[in-house]
């Protein structure tokens, strides 16, 4: 088969990892003057094939050719040259350095370095794509969407004609994620092939002109964008069909469970990360917290739950069986539960705090546990017997209860973390980005769990990032500006747009303020 | 530029998970290995038969009776640290102050043998000299991990310099025992009367040595798998955030975990003073604070895996001192062996973790 427009063509690709096999006999093309969105859930093997085209993994057998020609991607230094780029989730930049020294990195090239040639190449790239990038800011001073600028612009310097994005919207506003969008649209009609992958079919059905679909690790099929819809790329993807719908039952015997008044948080550095923020959660509800990425959120779960130190404010908790008022000020995690309040959290960083990456699904479940009974030794019996319990309701894909949980995908390590959190009957659920990175049917499962806690009378306290999901799901959206409540919502008839303008509008009135 | 049409001549990947006796086969392969090669090694510099300085150093560690009690000894000796420093190290706590805590630990036992020799029985002094030997040492491990858990300091570097501490004070105690007088040592101490020594049981002077470190190997073991405080070192090893979530106090585990790192390495001063050398000097310690270290993480805190480690270095150790006075040479030989079997089991490891594809020849079509 020779298709004249494939920039890249990838016949019969395997790849293994040990005894899972992450790609089995996939054959795909990526054309020139197309964007391509790969989809699948996770763990189906869309970042490893991507992986092999920019050199970081090398398939067990299987052929690549780019512009018709059969080569070996022994490296990321290959596939730069053979003009292919991927942008990574997690971006790869050096904060002190500029944009301009970021985007030159490792580049072997002779004579002299003159940042100035360098600065108006990179502004030409800028202008032929609509980008916004100033070569001589340094990193640290970026936005989190800046800086996937300069790594787009940083592909683009060094040639590449292959643009791979994996996941790159995760972590944007809607109008961030518009800007994006639009840039993607100027670099196909230069004739670029472009690749991304997204779990968001609204973004697919957006921006894409084609779709390939992945399902684990094999190859299911393709089609144009235009020739199909949501429920049919979720049936692909899923091998089934699943009800797009979130569910939000209404809520019931609604009570005041958690009152936080005046909260002001400050880092170590004396930097303010919350000022003055009040609220209540209920019992019952689902609050949603909506905000760009650090604005706070992470500051205001940990306060909660007694891992952060606060200047000034107060949170207050009102038992459910007698009423009473429980101040958690300046108590750590244990002092609270020692309380008898029983408050679940699921943080951001589930590998580096939720959960340890080395230890087993039973030690996990032991994390919350061991220290019950007065014995010197643990009981394990519980924690595994726990163990078995969330493998089997959660449906966790674990070749056994003794595989360290790093080695799961991230999709099972947070059904660990979720299902070991909701264990405990909590009255207070708090979770943090529950369904970052995972794929739809993992995202309905965690949607599923918090409308049962909701239903069961827990107050749920959702951070999220996508704002669909959070209109869709929560009863009431608090909105985060720089660590300040820039506005209290309800989630039924609320507009997209309007919360979108919330998440950014103290950000330009500071700005603002501090240019004059 | 062109590429090449070849894939990478060795690619390493990595294993899902092996069988035990395949990861054991391995090994085993490596230290035959290590033999061979060191066997080149010798035949090329020294023109020695290789078979003839091996039986040597079998020679000096089970030649004669003595020789094996005094290997055995040796070896519950390092064992015995390595336990010590099994829990700081899986807790991430670089306690390189072992050297110190044994010596600290010699002192208290060495005190209590010279003030209350005359005037107590042997037991008592035992006693003593045990309770007084952990302290000592839970005192030394103790200080840095105070510092490091209020004030965040560097613990590599402090208990490092804790060792220096106690090499001085070891000094300054030598000075006021010193027996005979001029003589700038300890002497024997207690050499009339034996008060303070380890009895002889079974007509072996060493065996309580031994036994002592057995228990402490299976206690150790039990401690870090089974207790709830070992559950509470694991998880602040492996992450602290993780340890503040779930409500460990990480600043009270680590003073914790390092005095009784520290009290047991204050007892490995006490069985070298009381139960092995029966003096004090600054070299009671002589470097097995440092060696432990290899122990410890070698058999990844496994205090059963210490054994064969320790038997191991011990062995390299004793058959240096033989070689080089069998055959008039340096130790310096012992040393090139033991440095190229290490070489080899370290990297028996990798490959129990990854193997190595080569580049298969493309079929003619």
């Amino acid at each position: 088969m020779q298709n004249s427009k494939a920039a890249v063509s990838m016949c019969n690709i395997t790849k293994t990892f040990g005894s899972v096999t992450a790609n089995e006999n996939v054959s795909m093309d990526i054309n020139k003057q197309e964007i391509l969105a790969l989809l699948g859930e996770n763990g189906s093997g869309k970042t490893t094939l991507m992986n092999i085209l920019s050199g970081i993994y090398f398939p067990d057998s299987g052929r690549v050719l780019v512009d018709n020609k059969e080569v070996s991607i022994r490296s990321p230094r290959d596939a730069y040259d053979l003009g292919i780029g991927m942008i990574h989730q997690h971006f790869k930049l050096v904060d002190v350095l500029t944009a301009a020294e970021n985007i030159i990195l490792g580049m072997p090239e002779k004579g002299k370095l003159d940042l100035k040639i360098v600065g108006d190449k990179i502004r030409n790239i800028c202008d032929k794509y609509g980008f916004d990038v100033n070569p001589e800011q340094k990193i640290y001073d970026m936005s989190v969407s800046q800086k996937q600028t300069v790594e787009i612009v940083k592909v683009l310097y060094r040639g590449a004609n292959i643009l791979i994005l994996d996941e790159p919207t995760a972590v944007l506003t809607p109008q961030e994620t518009g800007k994006l969008f639009d840039v993607l649209r100027n670099m196909r009609n230069d004739g670029k092939a472009i690749v991304i992958i997204t779990h968001k079919l609204y973004e697919v059905e957006a921006i894409s002109d084609r779709v390939e679909v992945l399902r684990r690790g094999k190859y299911v099929g393709g089609m144009l964008t235009k020739d199909t819809n949501a429920a049919e790329m979720t049936n692909m993807m899923v091998g089934r069909a699943v009800s797009l719908n979130i569910d939000r039952p209404e809520p019931k015997d609604v009570k005041p469970r958690i009152k936080v008044k005046g909260l002001t948080v400050k880092d170590s550095e004396g930097v303010s990360k919350l000022s003055d923020v009040s609220f209540t959660a209920n019992s019952g509800e689902v609050l949603g917290i909506a905000g760009i990425s650090n604005s706070g959120q992470k500051e205001l779960l940990e306060s909660i739950a007694g891992l952060q130190h606060f200047e000034s404010g107060s949170i207050i908790y009102i038992d459910p069986k007698n009423g009473e008022e429980i101040s958690l000020i300046n108590k750590d995690s244990k002092e609270i539960s020692d309380l008898g309040v029983t408050l679940s959290f699921v943080p951001e960083d589930r590998l580096g705090m939720g959960l340890v990456g080395n230890m087993d699904v039973t030690n996990n479940m032991m994390l919350r546990s061991f220290r019950q009974g007065k014995s010197f030794f643990t009981d394990r019996k519980a924690p595994r017997n726990l163990a078995k319990h969330v493998v089997k309701e959660l449906e966790v894909n674990t070749p056994g209860l003794s595989t360290p949980v790093r080695r799961l995908s991230g999709g099972n390590v947070q059904k660990v973390l979720v299902g070991r959190e909701i264990s405990s009957a909590p009255t207070v659920l708090m979770t943090a980005y529950a369904v970052r990175g995972l794929d739809i049917n993992s995202s309905y499962t965690i949607y599923d769990l918090i409308n049962q806690q909701k239903e069961a009378g827990v107050a749920v306290i959702f951070v999220g990032e996508d704002l669909d999901v959070l209109i869709e799901l929560c009863d009431r959206i608090i909105v985060l500006c720089s660590g300040k409540v820039s506005g209290i919502v309800q989630g039924r008839g609320v507009d997209k747009g309007e919360i979108g303008m919330m998440m950014t509008k103290l950000k330009e009135e500071y700005e603002n303020d501090s240019i004059s | 530029m062109i590429q090449s049409h070849k894939a990478p001549f060795v690619r390493i990947a990595k294993r899902d998970s092996i069988q035990a006796w395949h990861g054991w086969l391995i090994r085993l392969t490596g230290l035959v290995l290590s033999l061979i090669v060191s066997s080149l090694v010798i035949y090329a510099i020294v023109h020695l038969n290789p078979i003839k300085i091996y039986a040597a150093m079998f020679d000096g560690n089970f030649g004669t009776e003595r020789r094996t009690w005094v290997t055995l000894r040796d070896m519950v000796m390092l064992l015995c640290i390595g336990i010590g420093l099994a829990p700081a190290f899986k807790m991430k706590f670089w306690n390189i102050g072992a050297e110190g805590q044994i010596l600290v630990g010699g002192i208290a036992t060495a005190a209590v043998m010279i003030y209350f020799g005359k005037s107590m029985p042997t037991w008592m002094i035992l006693c003593m000299a045990l309770i007084a030997s952990c302290a000592a040492g839970a005192v030394w491990g103790g200080i840095p991990a105070v510092f490091k858990a209020r004030f965040g300091t560097n613990e590599t570097l402090f208990t490092l310099m804790m060792n220096y501490v106690a090499i001085q004070l070891t000094s300054y105690y030598v000075a006021i025992w010193e027996n005979p007088f001029g003589s700038n040592t300890v002497g024997i101490i207690n050499q009339m009367t034996k008060a303070g020594w380890f009895p002889t049981l079974l007509g072996q002077k060493y065996l309580l040595n031994i036994i002592i470190v057995m228990i402490l190997t299976v206690a150790m073991y039990i401690y870090l798998r089974y207790s709830k405080q070992g559950f509470e070192i694991s998880v602040v090893g492996e992450s602290e955030n993780t340890a503040k979530y779930i409500g460990i106090n990480v600043k009270k585990t680590i003073v914790r975990t390092l005095m009784i790192s520290g009290a047991i390495c204050g007892m490995a001063g006490f069985i070298a003073v009381a139960g092995a050398s029966h003096t004090i000097s600054t070299n009671t310690a002589g470097g097995k604070g440092f060696t432990a270290i290899i122990v410890a993480w070698l058999s990844k805190f496994n205090t059963f895996m210490m054994i064969f480690v320790a038997a191991l270095l011990v062995f390299m150790e004793k058959g240096a001192i033989q070689i080089a006075s069998q055959f008039n040479l340096n130790d310096f030989v012992s040393q090139m062996i033991m440095g190229i079997i290490l070489f080899f089991i370290l990297g028996s490891e990798f490959f129990t973790q990854y193997r190595l594809i080569f580049r298969k020849r493309k079929d003619v079509k």
